[in-house]
């Protein structure tokens, strides 16, 4: 990065954390061999995973043997849709998820619909927070095997009512799974849980790392063909150095967290504040409180996505958006849909470790310039 | 039913919602326009930028045009 590239992505991937660089470079030395054989080099590899998965439990606040890596959040993600929708398939064949959820869970329900399975998606209100009454009744109905909730939205923070979701499944002995991508190693984990899911490089570990937790006694039956590692819950070897690296980074994250969230959250409040009040017509959305300390999204009225991501990409902000134009199936923000907001024009700004208090007064000083002279180039100023 | 339509097919966003600002000025308090647009971003930017701009959206449809949605101008 040069000097004046100001990275705000971090909902995508946070930058690579020291911790996480120093324990890949030391476990690349030490973690090659597999740890399911009988010799030395492997008893060696056996030892750093089975201390990278002590630590990431104990973070976690579950057992070691709860607890699976897998190749990402969103192989994660999947298997503990399909694992969860399989393992009661004698309860029903329903599963039950907010509007807001992220497409690899929508994916695996979608998956399940094709199986014929059903899929009850649950809305949200204007700022993206559950529903709970719809979700009420749709848990109690019968024939439900699994209830999925994301614990913050990973497009506009917002933080979902968990243990109120939670507690309803309790009632009806639905087990609930939350995808906690986005709050693994930022914010403390809600209550009430029985599968979770997250994503090393939200926290500033490697990509390509997951996790899948399954609390005992909880009735999940692996999707995948037949593999004994990992407690049968995920195929495939694992990339033990980049395992070691998100199991030390989200102990070194998640001792920050408090102070970190502490830092970010006047930020985002400064982000959400000054966005509103210097460029005209902007929607910023998503819970102004009950949200994550570190996301905010905002929309611009009659301006193109893409055409602001590029925009500020010249002038070095990198940012992501929810707008159709910038997927690939140019379909907007299934979130941003759900939720009733402007869908183009959209800016999510995600803060990390690295994000300075003049990296954001960079971006605010110049944001309302570049929408202006986007909104000047396309003729739509005075509309 | 609607008292003139715009025609935004083929256009993506956000220019149906741009077609829809720079029209509604132009026509008496109380017109039903109907803005035809196939792009899936108006579902939600049509009736976000009537909440926006205190205009009423009435409805969405779709009829033998494609999608369409109907917008009142009240002030
Ligand atoms: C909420 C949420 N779930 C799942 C994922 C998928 O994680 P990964 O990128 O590791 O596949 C992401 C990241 O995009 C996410 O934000």
């Amino acid at each position: 990065m040069s000097a004046s590239s100001v990275y705000l992505d971090a909902a995508t991937a946070a930058p690579l954390h020291p911790v996480a660089r120093q324990a890949l470079l030391a476990a690349l030395e030490d973690g090659w061999a597999d740890p399911g054989k009988l010799y030395s080099q492997a008893r060696r590899a056996r030892q750093l995973l089975d201390a990278a998965r002590e630590a990431a439990a104990q973070t976690l606040g579950v057992r070691a043997d709860e607890l699976s890596f897998t190749s990402s959040g969103t192989t994660a993600a999947h298997g503990a849709v399909l694992g969860g929708l399989a393992g009661r398939h004698r309860a029903g064949a329903t599963l039950v998820h907010s509007a807001i959820e992220h497409s690899a869970v929508l994916h695996a329900a979608e998956r399940h619909v094709a199986a014929g399975g059903v899929a009850h998606s649950v809305p949200v209100d204007r700022v993206g927070r559950l529903d709970l009454e719809a979700w009420s009744a749709a848990v109690r109905a019968p024939g439900v095997a699994l209830a999925a909730l994301i614990t913050a939205s990973h497009e506009v923070g917002t933080v979902q009512p968990v243990a109120e979701a939670a507690a309803v499944c309790g009632d009806v002995g639905v087990p609930l799974y939350v995808d906690a991508a986005q709050s693994v190693g930022r914010v403390p984990l809600p209550a009430g849980w029985s599968i979770l899911s997250a994503s090393a490089h939200k926290w500033g570990g490697p990509p390509g790392v997951g996790l899948l937790a399954v609390r005992k006694g909880t009735r999940w039956e692996s999707p995948w063909p037949a593999d004994e590692r990992e407690g049968g819950r995920t195929p495939g070897s694992v990339n033990l150095p980049a395992v070691v690296a998100a199991a030390a980074s989200l102990r070194a994250a998640a001792a920050d967290a408090a102070a970190e969230a502490t830092r970010l959250d006047p930020l985002v409040d400064r982000i959400r504040t000054r966005v509103a009040a210097e460029v005209p017509d902007v929607e910023v959305v998503g819970d102004p409180v009950l949200r994550l300390p570190h996301l905010v999204t905002f929309s611009c009225l009659y301006v193109d996505g893409e055409t602001l991501l590029h925009a500020l990409d010249r002038r070095g902000f990198a940012v992501s958006s929810g707008s159709s134009c910038t997927s690939s199936t140019l379909r907007p923000s299934h979130v941003l849909e759900a939720m009733g907001v402007l869908s183009h024009g959209n800016v999510r700004v995600s803060l990390h470790r690295d994000t300075t208090e003049s990296d954001v007064e960079r971006f605010l000083a110049e944001l309302p310039g570049i929408v202006a002279g986007l909104r000047a180039d396309a003729g739509v100023v005075g509309l | 039913m609607p008292d003139e339509v715009l025609d935004c097919r083929g256009q993506r966003c956000p220019l149906p919602v741009i077609a829809a600002a720079r029209r509604m000025p132009q026509v008496p308090v109380g017109t039903v326009v109907r803005v035809l647009a196939d792009d899936p971003a108006a579902a939600v930017d049509l009736p976000a930028w009537c909440r926006m701009r205190g205009q009423e959206f009435l409805a969405a449809i779709t009829g033998p045009d494609g999608p369409a949605y109907d917008i009142r101008r009240t002030h």
